[in-house]
């Protein structure tokens, strides 16, 4: 017996404010407690209610990383949803909506009209529940297990009237598909396993990574798509003892994250885009004075508002070079889940041990996505905070230099109320001790010594990620949040005897030209796919290695990658 | 026993006769009178000649870029309250560049003291207007005049600062009593230094100032009246009040952070098992 892939998409679209977000999540937990390898996603508009937005959970028995084009089960909390997507839908894709309330004259047998408010008074006392019912319709259409998705409703709404309400809703919608639809749907979803994996966005995965990497002091002011990872943290900082602090703007942002870093706690701050072009001076400030601190950028699209709520990969070059003057940083642009969680730990490592600023560069595809993974093994956790002093240490030394110059370029670290050393440094060019010069010579050894940090911090440094043969025709090259969308991409165009294979990054800086140049040897046809319009990966790639990488799909329209577009694409170009 | 040496950094590269030697030995002074340990001191300052002040004495110090010293001296604070934490800057530093940032730490009632030295002119860079030069103040770039001052006591009291105070560099005796009743304060305690420029005002010399300032706490004056405080704010030109203008006892951020319940955060470390609780609520 052939076993047929599972792999099915659900949307659910409709005005913001009509709980399209709140039911595609407990659509995507539920789906994931059957063991369905999930990704979901989530596109609005930059508004409080109205406009449209939508919610896709794709459930598949296999790793799933990318949007899928195709729509299986579209749940139209509205008209326009439906107007927006029927091309969308796949052969056999069925369209929910709400027959009570708008009429579909379109002879189209995709079309399953349910009476989704009249259920929900019906079912709920409360036509606000439209949207539960259509959850139900939707399992039911799947022939789901009620049961898991009651239990998921259940953890959703606490226990009490407004939990059970909507239980009741779910029922009723899942009810009704039994004895009324009979358009054959093919797709049916059984539990497939304990679904013992976590579900979440990759700013949860910072957030948690943050914590386990002992970071007890965020300094971030909003913005979107940033703010979820200091909502999180503010909402657990009381239980695990941590300070959150919302300032003025992102320059003090940045600055209490500095002067929290320079008093001995791991310190981070989170932004996207704009905001970060506020705190570039503060980022030069912790070059200067070799504080430790991890700065989040999480992209989205560019310049100045650009569009607020959707994603891009437009800041690589920016954040490389952002700040006057030359120091050493590092930049890790995570490509899927799991990186999010563990280059967050690298991240709060590599500062600490070379007295640097981080920056974690994800954009909004990857930030408030959802992904399942398994747990986060906290075991395999190790928090390096470099070279310290002790108390009896520096008592020894009598007077304290905070910039001793040495061979690695890493001055010895001590903090104030560390024992009576005293611990001064500045912005002004300076000596070991911290204090202000103005001679050629301490300004050259200062030099010298900062930039020395990168030849410890290059060999930390991860290789790119090599995904599909050795022998391909045709090389992809990448980096940060699209590697779902390019590795899926990859298995299509192989699929179709394309031999393709890709070259991903999410260790970008210091750039590590080596292992670039070796994974790129004998590369055939190199494309560079980026959700940019100047393919910046490439331009670093030419002035690092020498590779020129003259195939470019770039895609800057705010939406993230699909496979499917990158192979349509790849076709064109190649033909 | 401190001693005024225990305090004595770099020789100070100011101006010959310029009012920041009077705020430093002021500061000295009062760290010493409190007993303090230079390693009980953190010093963060922003850039200007006042900025230059933590390296003319010894203590911890963190002198950071224009206008940003007190968010960072904020977050250093909120690591480790068990720092005595002073910030220093000037007027250009405080109120135009950090203009935001004062706002909004005196509102939030940070456990600092903020001392800015107040020369009504950029010296530094030679000699422009500053955010407090007098009306009419005129420099190379403000040729018909400098605009309407700021007030930086009248802005202190609109946003609910619990400690608004003003001395003068000629009377270092003074100040250094401000200081260390600035340092006692539990919040945000800004002391506006009214300091004269030897070499780029010529109007508010130290004649001018002494021909005017008068100290509040000789002329029976109470404050902790609000409105009464907003009217000696006000008053600039033939008398000029120093001393403490208003002062009230409320909560400091920093007291109002339950992690911060437990002692200072840097001494405290996040458990691992809450940690593994949290992951749990994603499965």
């Amino acid at each position: 017996m052939v076993c047929m892939p599972v792999d099915v998409s659900f949307m659910i679209g409709g005005e913001a404010g009509q709980g399209v977000q709140s039911v595609g999540h407990i659509l995507a937990k539920a789906l994931a407690r059957g063991g369905f390898h999930i990704f979901a996603d989530q596109d609005y508009e930059s508004r409080i209610r109205g406009g449209h937005s939508f919610f896709r959970v794709r459930a598949s028995d296999r790793e799933a990383r990318a949007i899928s084009e195709t729509v299986d089960i579209l749940v139209a909390l509205n008209q326009e949803t439906i107007d927006l997507h029927r091309e969308e839908m796949a052969s056999e894709g069925v369209i929910v909506f709400d027959g009570g309330k708008t009429e579909n004259t379109l002879s189209d047998e995709k079309l399953f009209a349910v009476p989704l408010e009249h259920l929900a008074q019906e079912s709920a006392k409360n036509k606000l529940m439209a949207n539960t019912v259509a959850l139900g319709v939707a399992l039911g259409l799947v022939g789901y297990d009620l049961q898991v998705l009651n239990k998921v409703v259940r953890e959703h709404f606490g226990t009490g009237d407004v939990a059970e309400a909507n239980v009741a809703a779910a029922k009723a919608g899942y009810e009704y598909v039994k004895g009324n639809f009979d358009g054959g749907f093919s797709h049916h979803l059984d539990p497939i396993g304990d679904g013992n994996r976590m579900l979440l966005t990759g700013n949860e995965a910072i957030a948690l990574g943050a914590l386990a990497a002992n970071c007890k002091f965020m300094a971030a002011y909003p913005m979107t798509p940033s703010t979820s990872i200091m909502e999180y943290l503010t909402s657990k900082c009381e239980k695990v003892g941590m300070v959150v602090v919302q300032p003025e703007d992102e320059i003090s942002a940045i600055h209490m994250t500095i002067g929290a870093a320079f008093a001995g706690v791991r310190s981070m701050t989170a932004t996207s885009g704009g905001g970060f072009c506020l705190m570039v001076e503060g980022l030069g400030l912790a070059g200067m004075t070799e504080t430790p601190i991890v700065v989040v950028d999480a992209q989205r699209p560019g310049p100045a508002i650009g569009l607020p709520s959707r994603t891009e990969q437009s800041d690589l070059e920016f954040v490389i070079h952002a700040s006057h003057g030359e120091f050493p940083r590092a930049v890790l642009a995570p490509a899927t889940v799991e990186d999010a969680f563990w280059l967050t730990v690298k991240a709060f490592n590599l500062s600490d041990k070379y007295q640097l600023p981080v920056i974690l560069l994800t954009d909004q595809h990857l930030a408030s996505s959802y992904f399942t993974v398994d747990k986060f093994d906290l075991s395999k956790v190790t928090i390096d905070r470099g070279e310290l002093l002790s108390k009896t240490e520096l008592a020894d030394l009598g007077e304290y230099k905070r910039h001793r110059i040495t061979e690695s370029g890493i001055s010895p670290r001590a903090w104030p109320l560390e024992g009576e050393a005293l611990v001064a440094t500045d912005a002004d060019e300076h000596n070991e001790e911290g204090h202000l010069i103005e001679d050629a010579e301490t300004r050259t050894a200062m030099m010298l010594k900062r930039l020395r940090k990168l030849e410890g911090l290059k060999k930390e440094i991860g290789q790119p990620r090599v995904y599909g043969g050795a022998q391909a025709e045709v090389t992809l090259v990448g980096w940060g949040s699209t590697y779902g969308a390019l590795k899926e991409a990859v298995d299509l165009a192989n699929q179709e005897g394309l031999k393709t294979n890709l070259v991903h990054f999410s260790e970008i800086w210091p750039f590590p030209a080596e292992a670039t140049s070796k994974a790129l040897q004998g590369a055939q046809r190199l494309f560079a796919v980026e959700n940019n319009a100047t393919a910046q990966l490439a331009h670093l790639i030419r002035a690092e290695t020498g590779y020129q990488i003259m195939g470019k799909i770039a895609k800057f329209d705010g939406r993230p990658f699909s496979p499917a577009h990158i192979l349509r694409q790849l076709k064109k170009e190649i033909s | 026993m401190v001693k005024m040496a225990d305090y004595t950094g770099m020789p100070p590269a100011w101006c010959p006769g310029c009012g920041n030697f009077g705020i430093l030995t002021a500061v000295k002074r009062a760290l010493v009178e409190l007993e303090m340990q230079p390693h009980q001191v953190l010093m963060v300052s922003g850039i200007g000649q006042a900025g230059k002040l933590p390296h003319y004495t010894k203590c911890n110090m963190l002198n950071v870029l224009h206008g940003r010293t007190l968010p960072t001296a904020a977050g250093a604070k909120i690591a480790n309250p068990e720092l005595a934490v002073i910030a220093v800057g000037g007027d250009g530093d405080g109120y135009g560049e950090g203009g935001n940032h004062f706002m909004h730490a005196v509102r939030r009632n940070h456990e600092i003291t903020y001392m800015v030295h107040d020369n009504q002119v950029y010296g530094l860079t030679k000699g422009q207007a500053s955010p407090t030069s007098d009306l009419g103040f005129v420099t190379k770039t403000t040729p018909q005049g400098a605009a309407e001052p700021m007030n930086p006591m009248a802005v202190a009291l609109a946003l609910g600062g619990s400690f608004v105070a003003r001395g003068f560099a000629g009377d270092a005796e003074h100040l250094s009593g401000l200081i260390k009743v600035a340092i006692r304060h539990k919040g945000f305690a800004l002391i506006d230094v009214l300091q004269p420029c030897v070499v780029f005002n010529h109007k508010n010399t130290y004649a001018w100032y002494r021909e005017r300032v008068y100290k509040l706490e000789e002329s029976g004056y109470n404050p902790n009246d609000k409105l009464a405080a907003f009217e000696k704010a006000l008053e600039w030109g033939e008398r000029i009040p120093i001393g403490v203008i208003y002062r009230e006892d409320r909560a400091t951020f920093e007291e109002q952070l339950p992690a911060l319940s437990k002692g200072p955060l840097v001494g405290q470390d996040i458990d691992p098992r809450q940690v593994e609780g949290l992951l749990e609520e994603f499965l």
